[in-house]
């Protein structure tokens, strides 16, 4: 959720309040980035808006912002942070040798089976510890890791990136999507779980058997 | 400690919600409980005819939320059952005539001098499902073992841990041991298998039913009823009991075996 970066904090506050109290259902339960532009934000300011969010439900779980005191803050309790892409830091080049790091690619993780009617979307790759089950939807522009039964629709690379993949423990989607292509599973399956990965090949979506 | 608020629900209509909360309602005041059922379906209510109480009530729900009857004068003591009351919906409002904080505030006024509350939810997920959840202290999910009263019981059940309740336990309802033999109907271990929670009871599919919520006599009052049977055990194993799951299937014995192993061999 973005909030003001110039206006007064108690005036922010109760905006967002009243925003979640609006659509009280929807955002039951979520987690919460909240993203406060370069607004040098102190511990307390963000003590009261995680209060403000617990008592609804909502966890704040990150904080996003160019502000080097808000970081600070958020990261002193506990809370992720991250600078909007265009402000990030350059990273120093004069590095002598190849950096043993792996970066990897941002992604995100559920850890719980996800029941009909819920939803996950992510701009990165998706890992669900769990189930996704009939009548839930994981939207990635990434990849999508189900450590679980699929049974419930997934679209991979839903920016369009045909390279992205989907893999699951048991692979029955109601309706499988990487970027274009759509695949739907044969209605008769009578078959034994086993851990399989979607791909696009020749313009169509296979499922191969995960190894 | 007082009574415990126990939640009927499902999401789907028409799978008995209605018909589960009369009769373990019944069977828990048989059992010697005091109980008070709670019909939450405002403006569809239906509680009261299946109890055969239909003519004795004055009050309702919303006249008690709304300052214009004391709960005491909205609760119908049942005829046979001295300890059994029913709070009716009312018949002309909407569920927007009552709040989640309304019906905490009510149950918490009646929790001192009952053992069970039992509130009969209305179908669908919006105001009269938070209305019914949120003063509960357990919730009971009734299904059907088809497809999409088990889809709208994950949904329930999904609504349920996201307001931070336990997911609830599961009542399967009008199930047809031959049907599921020959595989037209999901088995429970089906339908546990997509679930993933406990139940806490199975009611077989019962011609008597229908005819007893006509006439306003729940079958759990009828000694033969296979259904009724079924009924007692969910009001004894709620009280804490351990009861095994009865043999329904006496022709091919296979099914309700294994079904016992669902619950950790009863």
């Amino acid at each position: 959720m973005q909030v003001s970066p110039t206006e007064e904090w108690n005036s922010v506050t109760a905006d967002l309040a009243a925003r979640i109290d609006q659509q009280l259902s929807f955002y039951a339960g979520a987690r919460v980035t909240l993203d406060v532009g370069s607004r040098p934000v102190r511990k307390d300011e963000l003590g009261s808006v995680k209060a403000l969010l617990e008592r609804r439900g909502l966890a704040l779980w990150a904080v996003m912002s160019e502000s080097a005191t808000t970081l600070d803050s958020a990261q002193a309790m506990d809370l992720r942070t991250s600078q909007p892409k265009s402000a990030a830091p350059i990273q120093s080049t004069d590095m002598s040798a190849p950096s043993s790091q792996e970066d990897g690619t941002p992604g995100t993780l559920v850890k719980r089976t996800l029941r009909s009617g819920r939803s996950v979307k992510s701009p990165g790759h998706v890992i669900i510890l769990g189930d996704v089950n009939a009548g839930a939807e994981v939207i990635a522009g990434g990849d999508v890791f189900i450590w679980g039964r699929l049974r419930g629709s997934v679209h991979a690379g839903a920016n369009g990136d045909p390279g992205a993949v989907v893999c699951a423990l048991d692979m029955t989607p109601t309706q499988l999507r990487i970027a274009g292509q759509i695949a739907i599973s044969p209605t008769d399956k009578r078959h034994k779980p086993k851990p399989e990965m979607a791909v696009i090949r020749n313009n169509r979506i296979v499922v191969e058997t995960w190894e | 400690m007082g009574a415990k608020v126990v939640t009927i629900t499902s999401g789907k209509g028409g799978v008995g919600k209605t018909t589960t909360t009369a009769n373990v309602g019944v069977a828990l005041a048989k059992d010697g409980q005091k109980v008070v059922l709670i019909d939450a379906d405002i403006g569809l209510r239906n509680l009261d005819l299946v109890m055969g109480l239909e003519k004795y009530i004055v009050y309702d729900l919303v006249d008690v939320v709304e300052g214009r009857a004391k709960l005491r004068q909205a609760m119908i003591k049942h005829r046979q059952f001295p300890e059994l009351y029913l709070i009716p919906a009312a018949q002309t409002r909407d569920k927007t005539a009552v709040s989640p904080a309304d019906m905490i505030q009510l149950t918490d006024q009646l929790r001192s001098d009952f053992d069970y509350i039992l509130i009969d939810s209305p179908a669908g997920i919006e105001r009269g499902f938070r209305n019914a959840v949120a003063p509960a202290d357990e919730v009971l999910i009734v299904t059907n073992p088809e497809v999409s009263a088990v889809r709208d019981a994950d949904r329930i059940i999904g609504l349920l841990e996201a307001n931070h309740k336990e997911p609830g336990q599961l009542i399967i309802n009008r199930l047809k041991p031959e049907a599921v033999r020959r595989k037209e109907m999901l088995s429970p271990e089906e339908i546990t298998d997509i679930l993933g929670i406990k139940i806490i009871g199975i009611v077989p599919e019962d011609e008597n039913v229908v005819p007893s919520s006509n006439t306003g006599v729940p079958v759990t009052l009828m000694e033969q009823s296979r259904a009724g049977q079924a009924f007692r055990n969910i009001a004894r194993r709620l009280m804490g009991e351990k009861v095994p799951f009865m043999s329904l299937d006496d022709a091919s014995g296979g099914l309700f075996k294994r079904i016992s192993r669902l619950f950790g061999g009863g």
